[in-house]
């Protein structure tokens, strides 16, 4: 059962590019598969080869963020199987990278053989424009944005991973002009489940957002998350907006905004 | 005090269409979030302060059994008595007949949210004691016949100042001018008055106790208004009831937690008043009371220790997890249903009241993950949720439906073949269904679409075109 974590590094890594195993995320897979092919060419552009196992699903999150540790940490160890033999795993969402980065550890800590081989994926997982910046040090983009936009860190990516620069220096190579809105950081009231559990808190958190992004002026919001993307997006229309745009970093970033 | 949080939903609902409480809460965030944010941003080393505070009080809890005995015999050494009560409702019996053996008619009190917990007003009045309310804001809510406080430091902060004014009107017999709502330093003098022959007249002063300090036997008390130092310096007897988490071993661990203290609860760098008092009036002392109680109530904390949620007795009330709280900043604290809300409240009142009477609380929170950013004492609250939602669902305690759809969904995402199969078809459903991008409606789905929109899926998944595209 157990794989050789060492494989990674092998001749063709050495020779050839650094693989990068692509994680698609769920609700990119489902909802918005332009954002997943988007930033496959941003970091096959940054000179990296993408590989996308396609026995993939989810990251176990709402599994564990609903009290079912059993699935979750049988989906935790389904994604250490399919993705550990990469040099790096890269997906695009805080989300879910906060979900693997951070949380895998306290969930497998009960296996030392998983914990052992978790370890040594761990520091490998990254956020796309954390990656982009940090491991691949892009200093130019494919995307180019004539226009206003603003931005909003989404949770886990902002106190989980301290993403927070990174989009924001992607995002000045496209050329587009960053108008920050007010509590940029403050929750959109999506919270996975919640969202559907208690809608009407969810919406009117939504609704704070709504008005601090109206009141930047700039008509866009980027944001690197699927879940705000969506719940965003439907609270604006649902109030009547149906101008403002919801755009997610990799489309922006690789030229499909 | 009697747990409603099972009608968490109703009730957050209702909040979430009065208007006017939506205005009161914005409070919330533009004055303590902006002047926490400037203070902290002003020490600092308040990061190093935080984490010396986090070991002093971590230390603290290793020995709580140590560091109670230990403040039992210097308090006792000095004059005081030290009572204990398993419940909060031992902890009111005891002060109903401390007021009896004193012969106490009228009383004094300062906040106390352990005294909320032995609804301890209900209990001195229905043996016969007159007891008032000294704290503003704890005053407003007596004479709005014994509202709960929405906030654990500003108790009234879901009431605006015409609201307040009304109870006025209703409760102060005083000549008024029709039409004329007083700005709010005129109010605040109009409770004085009526407040400084309470204080006058007291025969009990009845304080909480933000912590005791063990090496000396004393409890310490924070205020903004002052209204300790009249409720302790004034009647013959002194009673403090506080938790028995609250104990520090030195002033010194008192000095490092107060720095932190106003500066995460309202963002002052030091609060108006603090008063440490240790026994009561000396030989040759000139003020100070007869006698001095203290009641330490355990209320389910001890049974916290050693175990999942351990971390949580580090809390010392500042309230800054609900004042950045987005959940709370929107519902308010009623919505919780018992005497602490937001998230402290949420772990809180699950521990204390039990998992069967808050089947929401857990759940209501979206896991931002602000409210252990700005904990000073770095609890990590939204793993302690998780953890009473992972309890929720070993024991079955969540509706039917939510376990078998996670049930059918964890199935599903462990079969890739079967995984890939039905998103194909999920996506081409919900495709069928969008009209013009978006799907206004969903059977299953109300929660979302009741309130929102839901983008409509592209119609095929990613999956699918990343194979098409390297055919």
């Amino acid at each position: 059962m157990a794989k050789i974590p060492c494989d990674v590094g092998t001749g063709a890594t050495i020779i050839g590019r650094m693989k990068v195993g692509f994680f698609i995320t769920c609700l990119v897979d489902l909802m918005r598969p332009r954002i997943g092919l988007a930033a496959i060419r941003l970091i096959e552009s940054a000179g990296f080869e993408v590989e996308v196992p396609m026995a993939q699903t989810c990251c176990g999150q709402p599994a564990y963020n609903s009290g079912d540790r059993a699935t979750a940490q049988a989906l935790a160890r389904k994604l250490l199987d399919e993705f550990e033999r990469y040099d790096y795993v890269v997906m695009p969402s805080g989300s879910c990278g906060g979900m693997v980065r951070t949380h895998y550890h306290e969930l497998l800590a009960d296996d030392p053989e998983l914990s052992y081989r978790y370890a040594r994926l761990q520091p490998k997982v990254y956020e796309l424009t954390q990656f982009l910046v940090e491991v691949a040090g892009v200093t130019d983009v494919p995307g180019r944005y004539d226009g206003e936009v603003t931005y909003h860190d989404s949770c886990a990516g902002l106190r989980e991973l301290g993403i927070k620069q990174q989009p924001r220096a992607l995002l000045q190579h496209t050329g587009a002009k960053l108008k920050e809105m007010a509590q940029c950081e403050q929750c959109c009231g999506f919270g996975g489940t919640f969202s559907v559990k208690y809608g009407d808190i969810s919406a009117a958190i939504a609704d704070e957002k709504c008005e601090h992004i109206a009141a930047s002026g700039t008509g866009a919001v980027v944001l690197g998350d699927l879940g705000c993307m969506l719940h965003l997006e439907g609270r604006l229309r649902r109030r009547g907006d149906t101008t403002t745009r919801v755009i997610h970093i990799a489309e922006i970033l690789a030229g499909e905004a | 005090m009697q747990v409603q949080s099972m009608h968490f939903k109703a009730r957050a609902g209702e909040r979430l269409a009065d208007q006017r409480l939506q205005k009161n809460l914005k409070k919330l965030s533009t004055k303590f979030v902006t002047a926490r944010a400037q203070v902290v941003q002003e020490l600092e080393e308040f990061e190093a302060i935080r984490n010396e505070a986090v070991r002093r009080r971590k230390a603290a809890l290793a020995k709580l059994d140590v560091w109670l005995e230990r403040f039992e015999r210097e308090a006792t050494r000095r004059g005081a008595t030290v009572l204990w009560a398993e419940t909060p409702a031992e902890a009111a019996q005891l002060v109903v007949e401390i007021a009896r053996k004193h012969e106490v008619r009228r009383a004094t009190k300062t906040k106390s949210m352990v005294s909320e917990e032995m609804a301890l007003n209900k209990a001195l009045e229905a043996a016969g004691v007159q007891v008032t309310e000294t704290d503003l804001g704890e005053y407003i809510l007596q004479i709005n016949d014994g509202e709960p406080p929405s906030h654990i430091i500003a108790p009234v902060v879901h009431k605006d100042k015409e609201e307040i004014y009304q109870l006025f009107i209703r409760t102060h017999q005083l000549p008024r001018e029709p039409g004329r709502v007083p700005e709010i330093p005129e109010m605040t003098r109009e409770a004085r008055q009526v407040l400084r022959s309470r204080f006058l007249a007291s025969e009990m002063g009845i304080t909480g106790g933000n912590f005791l300090v063990a090496e000396t036997g004393s409890v310490a008390l924070v205020t903004n208004e002052g209204n300790e130092g009249l409720c302790t310096a004034v009647p013959r007897v002194h009673v403090a009831i506080t938790g028995v988490e609250k104990v520090l071993p030195t002033l010194e661990d008192l000095a490092t937690i107060m720095r932190l203290l106003p500066r995460s609860a309202t963002g002052q760098v030091i609060s108006n008043y603090f008063s440490l008092l240790t026994g009561p009036r000396g030989a040759g002392e000139r003020d100070g009371p007869e006698h001095m109680y203290f009641i330490l109530v355990d209320g389910g904390r001890t049974g916290l220790l050693g175990g999942d949620f351990e971390e949580m007795l580090r809390c010392i009330r500042c309230g800054a997890c609900m004042n950045h709280c987005p959940v709370y900043q929107k519902i308010g604290g009623h919505s919780y249903g018992w005497v602490y809300p937001g998230p402290m409240g949420s772990v809180l009142t699950s521990s204390y009241v039990g998992l069967e009477q808050t089947l929401d609380l857990p759940q209501a929170a979206t896991m931002c993950g602000q409210c252990h950013v700005v904990c000073p004492m770095k609890i990590p609250l939204p793993d302690l949720l998780r953890k009473l939602r992972e309890r929720q669902f070993e024991r079955g305690l969540r509706p039917w439906p939510e376990r078998l759809g996670l049930r059918v969904w964890g199935y599903v995402a462990q079969r890739p073949a079967l995984y890939r199969t039905l998103a194909r078809l999920g996506v081409r459903v919900l495709r069928w269904m969008s009209d013009d991008g978006r799907i206004r409606r969903l059977p299953l789905a109300s929660g979302w679409t009741d309130t929102r929109d839901l983008p409509a899926p592209a119609g095929k998944t990613f999956k699918e075109l990343y194979a098409e595209r390297r055919r």
